[in-house]
């Protein structure tokens, strides 16, 4: 097998980074009724793929998603970008999902596609959970490479460096497996105006639990394991220190650092 | 009635926006202050779609709608406005008048270098003694087999040194003939870089014509009709001028807006005080109308109906608005917005030059007067 046929990419809405994010207090659920917007770091799995897709067209990428029905109109943005089509999962009864129900949706949606690659970002920008690409290879049984910081396809398999604190691991993955992508991977693209104006026109596949063969209380809150006692403001910042630069300021700087021994 | 733009509208506006800063406005200063054309941005830009937003998919265009193009123009303006009087140029003033006079034979062979950015397009109508008056235009046209011979000099051409395409205009036995010219041509040569007081990240040259041929296939609609192309060109090109000084004066809002929110004076942030707050409202207020006008203008042009009058209340509105509030910010930001270290005075010296081009404000209220009192298409006599 030369390059993958097909390769998933999950990708989320997450609120617009500008909006001033909200808590509802009754649901201790964020507040997603606002603008959104592609959650960043999956843009950098997008693009790993699409740089797939640039080298052999017969590739297919598609985004695979769980949300309101309103994200579609984040999620068009990675059809702009180059993606093929869009799968997202969108119910009532899913809402409230923790990352463990959310994997279990997509888990499913997944074996719809049986991808020959899953590609995801690290994690998102809202919730910052980090853990969604280790569940989906644990449900679908598959290997994974996290934090990849370079992805090569060949002879059926994916190879990545893994960034570590000293250094690379090289990690090598028979397909079909799940990579979650670091940030520092690539620089996405931005979307094309032809993109943009051929977006609408690709396939936008919205489905439900039931379609994929789910009980409501499987996911969402019923299907959840974490549950949120409480929310708290973050601590206020302490005593700030404002050094204008009279010619003197990287001393005083310095001179701050040193005197609590940062430096 | 509906205020909200369209979502794809929406998309190609914040794909402009996201490029725009940050790829145009981190370099702006320095362009301005070297006083250079970003020649290798119009590659990029063309590689994305933006130098074509509403050229027609067939002929290599996005195939987007001309509201989403005046937003594109905003965008890149409010982060450069020499890039966006480039974009303005090469769209509305070249391409398009190819795209709507052209024949299929010339669309084919002289539009998709121009949607792609391979090559750069310019209008060459001004001369040295026909600025408003473009009618008394004197360059000559004469017959030469199958074509023309085109001698005489231009004046002001925005892109002349980058430009690869000419639209170039002409008098000969018919009256005024819009020819497409392209660079290497053999007569054709652009001269004299001037030095303005602002737009210094945009070219503007004298055009020398010296017998430049023109074969048939270059004549652009019919012959002695070129300054209605000329005419109906400025109509919509004005609406880019129009989004050029939108784009300016929201830049110079956003610094004065941002600027009065941080800098402290008399112990308090300068926001606080009822003079700059007084200042910030009546720039938002004037910006909303100023926008809607833009907006409205290009909306009716999409419908396919009259733009003319609203085209040229806009231009009108919104270039007073951004000689304006350019200088209400530098006001704002006080000894600092007098001085290079922020962009304030570039916008500033940018600002001008919108009551001037492409129509000056008193031709704009020349334009408005006729259409309201129901006067004709011309009240100014030109020679025969």
């Amino acid at each position: 097998m030369l390059a993958p046929v097909k390769i998933a990419v999950c990708m989320k809405e997450v609120p617009d980074a500008s909006a001033t994010k909200r808590i509802d207090p009754q649901t201790l659920r964020l507040d997603r009724s606002g603008d959104g917007t592609l959650n960043e770091f999956d843009t950098h799995a997008l693009e790993e793929a699409l740089r797939v897709k640039d080298a052999s067209s017969e590739t297919e990428v598609v985004v695979v998603s769980m949300g309101p029905g309103k994200a579609m109109d984040s999620l068009r943005k990675a059809l702009a970008m180059g993606a093929d089509r869009v799968v997202l999962v969108t119910d009532e009864a899913a809402a409230g999902s923790d990352l463990i129900a959310t994997s279990k949706v997509l888990a499913k949606a997944l074996e719809r596609e049986s991808p020959d690659l899953i590609v995801l970002g690290q994690q998102a920008g809202d919730s910052d959970g980090a853990v969604l690409w280790a569940a989906l290879a644990d449900r679908l049984r598959l290997p994974m490479i996290s934090q990849a910081a370079s992805l090569e396809l060949r002879e059926g398999k994916a190879r990545s460096k893994r960034q570590t604190e000293y250094g690379y691991d090289v990690i090598e993955a028979a397909l079909p497996c799940v990579v979650a992508v670091s940030d520092a991977i690539n620089e996405p693209r931005y979307p094309s105006l032809k993109g943009i104006m051929g977006a609408k026109k690709k396939p936008q596949e919205t489905v439900s639990l039931v379609d994929l063969g789910l009980a409501g209380d499987e996911v969402g809150a019923a299907g959840s394991r974490t549950e949120v006692y409480a929310l708290g403001e973050p601590a206020a910042r302490g005593e700030t220190q404002r050094i204008e630069d009279e010619g003197d300021a990287a001393e005083k700087i310095i001179e701050y650092l040193s005197a609590r021994k940062i430096l | 009635m509906d205020f909200e733009l369209s979502a794809e509208q929406r998309e190609i506006q914040a794909l402009a926006r996201e490029l725009a800063e940050a790829e145009i406005e981190p370099h702006a200063a320095a362009w301005d202050r070297e006083h250079r054309f970003p020649r290798e941005l119009f590659g990029r830009l063309a590689e994305l779609g933006l130098m074509a937003v509403c050229i027609p998919e067939d002929l290599g265009g996005a195939g987007a709608d001309f509201l989403s193009y005046i937003l594109v123009l905003e965008e890149l303006s409010r982060a450069d406005a020499g890039v966006g009087v480039a974009v303005a140029v090469h769209t509305s003033a070249t391409t398009l008048p190819l795209v709507r006079f052209g024949t299929d034979e010339q669309k084919k062979e002289l539009v998709p270098p121009l949607a792609r950015g391979e090559r750069i397009g310019a209008f060459a109508l001004t001369e040295a003694g026909s600025g408003s008056d473009a009618a008394a235009l004197r360059t000559r046209a004469e017959p030469d087999g199958d074509g023309w011979r085109i001698t005489g000099v231009k004046q002001w051409t925005t892109n002349g040194a980058y430009a690869g395409t000419f639209l170039v205009f002409a008098r000969g036995e018919a009256g005024i003939s819009a020819f497409v010219l392209d660079a290497e041509t053999e007569g054709l040569k652009p001269t004299g870089e001037h030095t303005k007081l602002g737009l210094h990240s945009s070219s503007t040259t004298d055009l020398v014509l010296d017998g430049a041929y023109a074969p048939r296939a270059r004549l652009l609609g019919e012959e002695g009709k070129g300054f209605h192309i000329a005419m109906a060109t400025l109509d919509g090109g004005r609406i880019g001028i129009a989004a050029q000084a939108l784009g300016i004066a929201r830049a110079a809002y956003e610094l004065s807006r941002g600027y009065a929110l941080e800098r402290r004076q008399f112990g308090q942030r300068i926001a606080d005080f009822q003079a700059i707050q007084w200042k910030l409202a009546d720039m938002a207020t004037e910006l909303d109308a100023a926008r809607l006008l833009v907006y409205r203008a290009a909306w009716l042009r999409d419908r396919g109906e009259p733009h003319g009058e609203a085209g040229a209340k806009a231009k009108l509105y919104v270039s007073s608005v951004a000689r304006r509030h350019t200088g209400e910010a530098i006001q704002i930001l006080g000894g600092y917005g007098y001085t290079k270290e922020f962009p304030a005075e570039r916008y500033y010296r940018d600002a001008k030059i919108t009551e001037i081009y492409e129509g000056t404000s008193e031709i704009q209220r020349l334009v408005i007067a006729r259409s309201i009192l129901g006067l004709g298409e011309r009240a100014v006599p030109t020679p025969a």
